[in-house]
């Protein structure tokens, strides 16, 4: 492989078709356009807000389809010290405490507009992307866990212990934090959330994943046609991911 | 002026030693790699490299360009050094790519405590972990031991 600083055009070229290739393949008899995307993102785009619309009730109380996968795509596990684990989805049970009614759903990073975790962040090392992703820059970040006090959601998460044999699309490692990618990785591919594809394989198809700014995406239709909701509407973060029924 | 030749001996023969063929004399043992030479030349690569993986690492990750060539994967497509049996090595392990120079230049890079120093695929055993990272590898994570160890500093003082 060539690694010059001049960059040689036609690998390039010659890598973007093979990724859109990939997707077409990826999704057989599914267009891109089920997912909100128009076509494989070969960036981050700032004409896309990327989100997910997550139905609670569909989601089945027992499944941990989307952070088994989680795990897999990304490379976190737990060490079985649950209070230093990190933990970029968690599957988290409301109580309705007249009726005794159940729900349950996946929280993770809610990529909001307005990030807290941004805002505090000393270094500059927390950023969102110009299409919405909230991210931590590794070779920034001090590890100060400031984010992790401002997160509302409970989203991020502090790497306490050394890590090996870490994915080569989601380095990590010990003195960072880190949280959901939105699997940014896979989405400038043009491909979903692991998350995503996981739940739709179960067969309970409780996420959505889109571009909330296409009024036409999957994911802007369904929340202009049912009610939805953020979490903690009253901070006014805008989040990126939304539920319904809950 | 015998002491000031001497000394101008040595440099010569240092400079002419150290990237001699890159291998043997007084030089770093730089692994033999796979695959094409860079067009650039190897002066070039040894004097640039940091430079392109943090141009091409900010691109990715803030702009979501996937498609760059200077990414630490791509360099173990071909600067994955061998053990005995023909596996890569880890970073733990001092016949690492990486570390053949910078070793002999006394550089500690952090990048593999985040990184995987072998390409997708080649386990890193465990002993690879207790390299240390943010503490130093005696103590390692171990949170008993750092606190013993600055009581006793505290004393000490
Ligand atoms: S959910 Fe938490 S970590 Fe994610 S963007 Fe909002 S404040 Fe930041
Ligand atoms: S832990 Fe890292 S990302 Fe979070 S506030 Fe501190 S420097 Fe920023």
């Amino acid at each position: 492989m060539s690694c010059g600083a001049k960059k040689d055009v036609s690998r390039r070229d010659f890598l973007r078709s093979g990724a859109a290739l990939a997707t077409m393949q990826l999704a057989p008899g599914v267009t891109l356009m089920a997912f909100g995307g128009s076509e494989a993102q070969a960036a981050a785009d700032a004409g896309k807000r990327w989100g997910l619309l997550i139905d609670a009730s569909k989601c089945a109380p027992d499944c941990n389809a989307c952070i088994t996968a989680c795990q897999d795509e990304n490379g976190w596990k737990g060490s079985g010290n649950a209070e230093t684990d990190v933990q970029w989805i968690r599957k988290v049970t409301l109580k309705d405490k007249s009726s005794g009614r159940e729900t349950s759903l996946p929280v993770m990073c809610q990529h909001c507009e307005s990030p807290p975790c941004v805002d505090v962040c000393p270094t500059g090392a927390s950023f969102k992307r110009k299409d919405g992703i909230v991210l931590v820059d590794k070779h920034i970040c001090i590890g100060c866990r400031y984010c992790m006090m401002a997160c509302p959601f409970k989203a991020r998460s502090f790497v306490h212990e050394h890590v090996t044999n870490q994915k080569t699309h989601a380095p990590r490692g010990i003195g960072t934090v880190e949280s959901c990618t939105l699997c940014v990785h896979r989405v400038d591919e043009g491909r979903i959330p692991a998350c995503v594809e996981a739940c739709e394989a179960t067969g309970h198809g409780a996420m959505v994943f889109g571009d909330l700014l296409d009024p036409e995406s999957e994911i802007s239709r369904r929340l202009a046609e049912y009610p939805s909701v953020a979490l903690r509407p009253d901070l006014d973060l805008n989040p990126g991911v939304r539920y319904r029924e809950i | 002026m015998r002491a000031s030749l001497l000394i101008a001996g040595l440099i010569a023969m240092l400079a002419s030693a150290v990237w001699a063929e890159g291998q043997g004399g007084l030089g770093p043992v730089i692994p033999e790699a796979t695959g094409k030479a860079h067009p650039e030349g190897n002066d070039y690569m040894r004097r640039w490299h940091m430079s392109m993986m943090r141009h091409d690492r900010d691109v990715t990750m803030y702009e979501g360009k996937r498609d760059q060539n200077a990414s630490l994967g791509g360099c173990f497509e071909c600067h994955a050094a061998k053990d005995e049996t023909g596996t890569p090595v880890t970073y733990a392990d001092a016949r690492h790519f990486c570390r053949s120079c910078h070793d002999f230049v006394a550089v500690r890079v952090d990048c593999f405590d985040c990184h995987r120093s072998t390409p997708e695929g080649v386990e890193e055993p465990p002993a690879h972990a207790a390299l240390g990272g943010v503490l130093s590898p005696s103590l390692g994570a171990d949170v008993g031991a750092l606190v013993a160890y600055l009581g006793a500093w505290e004393v000490g003082q």
